[in-house]
């Protein structure tokens, strides 16, 4: 029989388990991720070191080393009882953020010295320099590496999956141990991640053209 | 040196109520580079002084460690009487009151004109939208750019911008001002409308501290002209004085090719 029709109720819980946890991580990637390269150009040392040693941890670390660090390491030492989904969204969140914080930092980057001359010069304080002036005139330049970044993210999210988090690429295991064939399986879960992830480019292309307009 | 001379030698200095920026004894290096050497500068309340001097003496280097863009190696730095606090909140407050013009313009080029002066007022003095809006008209209209209030810097021309620089910085109320070569970037035609500004604000009272080649701003506005070279303060004289008769050979040699063009 039809795969999909058959198990639409688990194929849409995984649909909804991968948007989920690819919004919630992809939120705190960002979130994250600007504050880090906000750190990583601050004046302030240590917090330069910080946003240095951030981004070699959580870039350099295999991913699914870090699901590990987060599933058995974390709730042990750390916080104890924080369900799959909350792990798994910080894993992927602070991984990511540490390409988001290199994407914006090479944005700020962009935007040329005098610009935040200027602002010091009128007495703005480093966090207004950068939200106020930096950051706006960064924006442009920043959007099509997260667009990627984000597509990365989308698909990351399957390893999430090995971590009992009800997610797309889950179904395809369920499915097959199941006994359905491989092959409609595999395309329906490539359809699923094809939406989000036109939606991600979708939504990035539209943000683009946004700012072209606005200047 | 210890802390108790510091504070006496502030004391001596307290009854020049008059002095808006002191310079003492100030040094900074670039890597091997020694840009400032042993700078003493002395600016009175409303005094124009021109700095005047060959390409790389470390006249930008010199605006720039006033509001502290730069950092020195040794020396101090005051405005009206308050050393130059450390990068953070008060250094900002202290930024405020010193206004910059800078070589390139700088202005926030994601924002109109309008918004380019009204910035400052709303961030960082507190003033409410209206009242930044009122003040940011008046100063365009001052600098001769009101018609302009709502296009973007790129629109403008590069005199333009220019005066829009210096309604921005002059939104804040600013004790001194600071020029860096503010003219140079501009067509010829374009020169004297910014300079025309300036002369105005020099005779409203401003303090400024001008780095320019504009021997004709230099006579009619400066009070004094502080020729560098090397890093050093070589000559501080009345414009007149300085340009038709310079003491020191390396004045001397300088004004001679300026003089040729
Ligand atoms: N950030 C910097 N790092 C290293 N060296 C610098 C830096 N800024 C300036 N310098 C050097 O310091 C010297 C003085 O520079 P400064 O810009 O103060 O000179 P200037 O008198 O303003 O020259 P100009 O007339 O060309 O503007 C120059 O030799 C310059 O190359
Ligand atoms: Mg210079």
């Amino acid at each position: 029989m039809n795969v999909l029709l058959d198990n639409f109720p688990a194929f849409r819980d995984g649909f909804i388990g991968t948007v989920s946890i690819t919004a919630v991580s992809s939120l705190i990637a960002l979130v994250l991720g600007v504050v880090v390269a906000g750190f990583r150009v601050s004046p302030v040392p240590p917090l330069r070191y910080f946003g240095t040693a951030w981004v070699t941890l959580m870039r350099n670390t295999p991913l699914t080393l870090l699901f590990l660090i987060f599933f058995f390491v974390v709730p042990e030492i750390l916080f104890p009882g924080m369900s799959p989904f909350v792990l798994g969204s910080l894993a992927l969140g602070f991984y990511t953020s540490s390409f988001v914080c290199e994407a914006v930092r090479s944005g700020i980057n962009t935007v040329p010295l005098g610009q935040a001359e200027a602002a010091r010069s009128i007495g703005m304080t480093f966090a207004q320099t950068l939200q106020i002036v930096v950051l706006p005139q960064a924006t442009r330049t920043v959007i099509p590496p997260l667009s990627s970044i984000f597509i990365a993210l989308t698909k990351n999210s399957a390893i999430a999956g090995a971590f009992s988090n009800a997610e797309l690429f889950g179904w395809q295991k369920l499915m097959s141990d199941k006994g359905y064939d491989i092959v409609p399986v595999f395309i329906w879960v490539a359809i699923g991640y094809l939406i989000i992830t036109f939606t991600i480019s979708g939504l990035f292309r539209l943000l683009e053209r946004r700012m072209e307009v606005a200047r | 040196m210890s802390g108790v001379s510091v504070t006496k030698d502030a004391e001596d200095a307290a009854p020049a109520a008059n002095d808006l920026v002191v310079l003492s004894n100030v040094n900074k290096h670039f890597g091997a580079l020694h840009v400032l050497q042993d700078i003493d500068l002395t600016i009175a309340r409303g005094e124009v002084v021109v700095v005047i001097g060959p390409s790389g003496s470390g006249k930008s280097t010199l605006c720039r460690t006033i509001n502290r863009l730069e950092t020195v190696d040794s020396g101090a730095i005051s405005i009206d009487g308050k050393p130059l606090p450390q990068e953070g909140k008060e250094l900002a407050r202290l930024r405020a009151d010193v206004g910059m013009v800078f070589q390139s313009f700088n202005l926030f080029a994601h924002k109109t004109v309008l918004e380019n002066v009204m910035l400052g007022q709303i961030k960082v003095r507190k003033a409410d939208k209206k009242a930044a809006e009122e003040k940011a008209r008046t100063l365009l209209d001052r600098v001769g750019v009101g018609v302009q209030a709502d296009k973007y810097p790129a629109q403008l021309s590069g005199g333009q911008q220019q005066r829009v620089a210096i309604a921005r910085a002059l939104a804040m109320d600013p004790k001194v001002m600071l020029f860096d070569e503010p003219t140079s970037a501009l067509d010829p035609e374009m020169i004297n409308e910014v300079l025309e500004v300036m002369q105005q604000l020099a005779r409203d009272g401003m303090t400024m501290i001008v780095v320019t080649h504009e021997m004709g701003f230099a006579r009619s506005a400066a009070n004094r002209v502080v020729f560098m070279a090397d890093g050093k303060i070589v000559e501080e004289a009345a414009p007149e004085q300085f340009f038709s008769n310079p003491r020191s050979d390396r004045a001397k040699d300088f004004l001679s090719k300026i003089l040729h063009h």
